[in-house]
């Protein structure tokens, strides 16, 4: 068995030794560096771009203005995969550079020149004359009548209004003897910070445009970039070598389609567009900020009658992902406390923020946050234990979703909480922590989470596979599901040496993905690559599996029914006896003069199952009252992803997800001028996610059911470990303080308000 | 070439002596990455906040991206290009970061691991919270730290002979 083995990543001596490339590492140094010009105001146009003393500057080799671009190619960016449906299509309101400014950092000017000094000098000496509106930065604002407009399509400002109706809300809230329980809960703007920037460099060889780039998805960048150049998707090729991190920020087109048109405008030559960390923040994507309005009400038993949720989501400036990830958000607050009697109604509303797309959990951190601190204040007034409320409430199992399918086939949630119950000493916590007074105070909370693995049926999921077998017995992999960090190169290995009998030493995966080689697959996102992936390797392998047999068979003469690959060896099942060495047969395969094959063998299996992933979050903390500071002691996220491909690994995301969702919860946050829209802390001194000294010792524990719909028994833990933290935490804070926090992060500055208002300082 | 001045600058990187002209504005990041194509080096803010390009100077880290390059003239770089043994076999702390799967994305762990081997090199043994502390100059968005931090101590406990 090599599935559930915590073997070593396929990756990590090349990156422990520096020898991993990244796409910077890789760019030839004679190429030239494009620097684009961003705006300098937030919402308004471009009167006009006066280019003379930029073109001054020795080494400048072309600049193109937002009015040079004739050809206006609206493209999306969000790296869904493409709907043949206009009706399901994205948002298409991007051009590489735009007259029209949205967001103060909107892409107006490019500069190609000869090195970044350059570039960087012709991009100051360019003058850009505007005509400035004003900005709005919230959605709620946004929504109102006099609200400065940000697209002409979108004379309200809404992208998109979406809503779920079961039962019959305003009758069942007349029912005598419930207790209204109402909230608004907010969550800030935030930026993935993955350790290496966008980049993208991109030639022209034999016609085509070759773009290597930092990408998540490099079929569906591909596409984009067609798109957004008017050129035929053939005629683009994209190559993905390792990237330093993503979570979503590059699950979308960034500076793919600028770079690809700006290597058109000098004849093809080598471009390469580097960003910057200050541009990273200001003009990559963000994570939706969201506003929650809930309305719960319950009856005696603790059991609710109706339920009410409006959430305004903080679209930025460009449609990006779009109303899908508030859809999602909305989508789980029926599911994660069902209920006969429901109403919500979600917007995702355009403001001149940053643009919002994909993050880590896709609206689902913002979700639990709100519905989980919810739970806890509807515990509160209830006077109910918050684990009891929960094991009498949360979806129970057996549920199945209409819509989806997916079904809770264990009692997940259960014995998640009972592990973190055991490991926190929770109860007997619960009751030291009671009746405490004085300046310093401990508290104990806790969340739950559910999380949809991929993206079924609400998109399409689709993986192919390569396999391709070597002289000497061992296998190449591909898939187009990317390794961005998360380790899925080194569980498909053990995926594939699972399904041959190899060992696992015998199987190389190609990390590369490039688009003119590797099977079409739309990429990394969801938390979809070891469940997706999974399907297409199976299939893939019990495909070349039996064309090995085969010809063993050929060589052999034995049955093929009783041969078998086991351990990198032609085995006969009947009575164990090895037959040949795989690569024995290899090599006779590719060299015979009787019968030359190439032992190879691809497929696609495109999926139309999803899983549901659970899981809950235990926090203490420790709560500076006079000095508002709230500080995490002890943590645990306890995880029910099916079954660990490789638990070394698993427990290492883990990690890095409740290590984001502390920076959510505690200090993480895009601040913007009301008056420009200028981002105030776009840099990583200012914005402040975890460092080293930040959190306790992360502990991370699992639940193992095997997914059932499942390829090898997996499901997803990409994202879900973000996503239960931020409400656990503040949890934890009401536990010590009795003082409800509803907006994250819970800095100094946030407390102070709430403390003071209830009268603790 | 106006606006420009150039400087020879001559020092020792991972055991070599090298020599080569550098732009006078050129930071120790480019030098040895343009140069040298030591691209274990990282850029992540070129300001000194992520420690993705920290480099051993004199046996000392620092963050090279804002270390001038001429500042480098006769001074001892260790790069992560250096760390292998003589039949390029991996240092004991980049062992260490393979066995503890401290590496997810990879791009801070060039950086991590030159301050990790300061720490060693120091043969002190360390509390966990100061190794927190001599840690803390780095950002990984991977990891959360933990599995880092395991690995690090771990290697400095069996250099001191303590496991």
């Amino acid at each position: 068995m090599v599935i559930g083995k915590s073997l070593p990543r396929v990756d990590a001596a090349d990156k422990v030794t520096g020898r991993a490339k990244y796409t910077d590492d890789l760019c030839d140094k004679g190429a030239l560096i494009a620097k684009i010009c961003h705006s300098t105001i937030g919402n308004g146009i471009v009167k006009s771009i006066d280019t003379t003393e930029a073109e001054k500057i020795p080494g400048v080799v072309k600049i193109v203005t937002c009015f040079d671009v004739k050809e206006k190619h609206y493209f999306p960016t969000a790296g869904h995969p493409w709907s043949t449906d206009p009706g399901h299509q994205d948002v298409a309101d991007r051009l590489v550079l735009t007259e029209r400014v949205r967001f103060y950092g909107d892409d107006i000017a490019a500069v190609v020149a000869e090195d970044e000094v350059a570039a960087t000098r012709a991009v100051r000496a360019l003058k850009v004359e505007y005509e400035e509106y004003p900005v709005v930065l919230d959605p709620v604002e946004a929504m109102k009548e006099d609200a400065p407009r940000i697209h002409e399509a979108y004379p309200d400002n809404v992208l998109k209004h979406t809503s779920i109706r079961k039962g019959n809300y305003e009758e069942a809230c007349k029912e005598e003897g419930l207790t209204k329980v109402e909230g608004w809960y907010e969550t800030p703007t935030v930026q993935h910070s993955h350790i290496e920037n966008f980049i993208c460099y991109c030639y022209e060889e034999a016609g085509r445009l070759n773009l290597v780039a930092s990408t998540q998805i490099p079929h569906i960048i591909r596409r984009i970039v067609g798109q957004a150049l008017g050129m035929d998707w053939g005629r683009i090729r994209i190559i993905k070598p390792y990237i330093g991190g993503g979570f979503g920020n590059k699950q979308d087109a960034l500076y793919e389609p600028l770079c690809a048109y700006l290597c058109t405008q000098v004849g093809g030559r080598l471009v390469k567009l580097d960003v910057s960390r200050e541009e990273t923040f200001a003009c990559n994507r963000v994570r939706h900020a969201m506003k929650f309005h809930i309305i719960s009400y319950l009856r005696p038993d603790g059991s609710y009658a109706a339920r009410k949720l409006e959430v305004y989501s903080n679209q930025g400036a460009y449609a990006s992902h779009g109303h899908s990830i508030a859809a999602k958000a909305m989508g789980a607050f029926p599911q994660l406390y069902p209920c006969d009697n429901v109403e919500c109604d979600a917007y995702t509303v355009f403001t001149n923020r940053t643009v919002a797309g994909a993050m880590r959990g896709y609206g689902m951190p913002q979700a639990s946050f709100a519905y989980e601190s919810h739970t806890d204040d509807v515990c509160k007034v209830m006077g109910l234990d918050p684990i009891a409320f929960r094991r009498k409430n949360l979806m129970p199992a057996g549920y199945v979703d209409g819509f989806s399918k997916n079904e809770n086939y264990f009692d997940s949630f259960n014995q998640c909480m009972d592990k973190g119950i055991e490991v926190m000493d929770y109860y007997r916590k619960k009751e030291e922590f009671k009746n405490q007074s004085g300046d310093i105070r401990r508290g104990i909370g806790m969340s739950v989470f559910w999380y949809n693995t991929a993206v079924w049926p609400i998109s399409l999921e689709t993986s192919s596979c390569r396999m391709v077998l070597n002289q000497d017995g061992s296998v190449q992999v591909q898939v187009g599901e990317t390794e961005i960090g998360q380790g899925a190169d080194t569980a498909y290995a053990q995926m594939t040496a699972e399904v041959l009998g190899l060992p696992f030493k015998m199987v190389h995966v190609v990390t590369t993905q490039d688009t003119d080689l590797t099977p079409f697959g739309t990429g990394a996102y969801a938390s979809r690559q070891t469940y997706t992936a999974g399907f297409s390797i199976r299939q893939t392998g019990q495909l070349l599996k039996e064309r090995i047999l085969q010809y063993a068979h050929r060589l052999s003469r034995m049955p093929e029914c009783n041969l078998d690959i086991v351990d990198g060896n032609v085995v006969r099942i009947t009575d164990g006896r090895v037959l040949m060495a795989l690569g024995e047969l290899a090599t006779e395969a590719l060299y015979s003069l009787e019968d030359s094959q190439h032992i190879t063998s691809e497929s696609t299996y495109q999926i139309k199952s999803n899983a549901y992933s659970f899981g809950c979050c235990f926090a203490e903390v420790e709560v500076d009252i006079p000095f508002c500071r709230a500080e995490v002691k002890k943590i645990i996220n306890v995880h029910d992803c099916g079954r660990l491909i490789n638990p070394a690994l698993a427990e290492a995301q883990v990690h890095g997800g409740m290590s984001m969702g502390i920076g959510f919860g505690l200090t993480e946050t895009m601040l913007y001028d009301p008056k420009t829209a200028r981002v105030l802390n776009n840099n990583l001194l200012d914005y402040k996610l975890s460092t080293f000294m930040d959190h306790p010792r992360l502990e991370a524990d699992f639940v193992e059911n095997p997914e059932p719909t499942s390829a090898f028994g997996t499901k997803a833990l990409g994202e879900p470990p973000a996503c239960p933290v931020a409400s656990a935490i503040r949890n934890a804070v009401l536990d010590a303080t009795g003082v409800s926090v509803n907006q994250i992060p819970l800095r100094p500055a946030v407390l102070f308000e709430r403390f003071k208002e209830e009268g603790l300082i | 070439m106006e606006g420009k001045q150039y400087q020879l600058v001559t020092c020792t990187i991972n055991g070599k002596e090298t020599q080569t002209m550098v732009d006078v504005r050129a930071s120790l990041t480019d030098m040895l990455r343009n140069d040298y194509r030591m691209t274990s080096v990282k850029k992540g803010c070129e300001v000194g906040e992520c420690g993705a390009c920290t480099v051993l100077i004199d046996g000392e880290a620092y963050n090279s991206c804002i270390y001038l390059a001429v500042w480098a003239e006769g001074k001892r770089i260790t790069t992560v290009e250096g760390l292998l043994g003589p039949n390029g076999e991996l240092s004991d702390i980049q062992q260490a970061f393979i066995d503890e799967a401290a590496v997810q994305c990879g791009f801070c762990t060039p950086g991590f691991l030159m301050t990790a081997l300061e720490i060693l090199d120091s043969g002190i043994e360390y509390s966990d919270e100061e190794l927190r502390k001599l840690l803390s100059g780095h950002l990984c968005r991977c990891t959360g730290y933990e599995n880092i931090f395991r690995a690090v101590k771990k290697t400095m406990l069996q250099r001191l002979g303590r496991i």
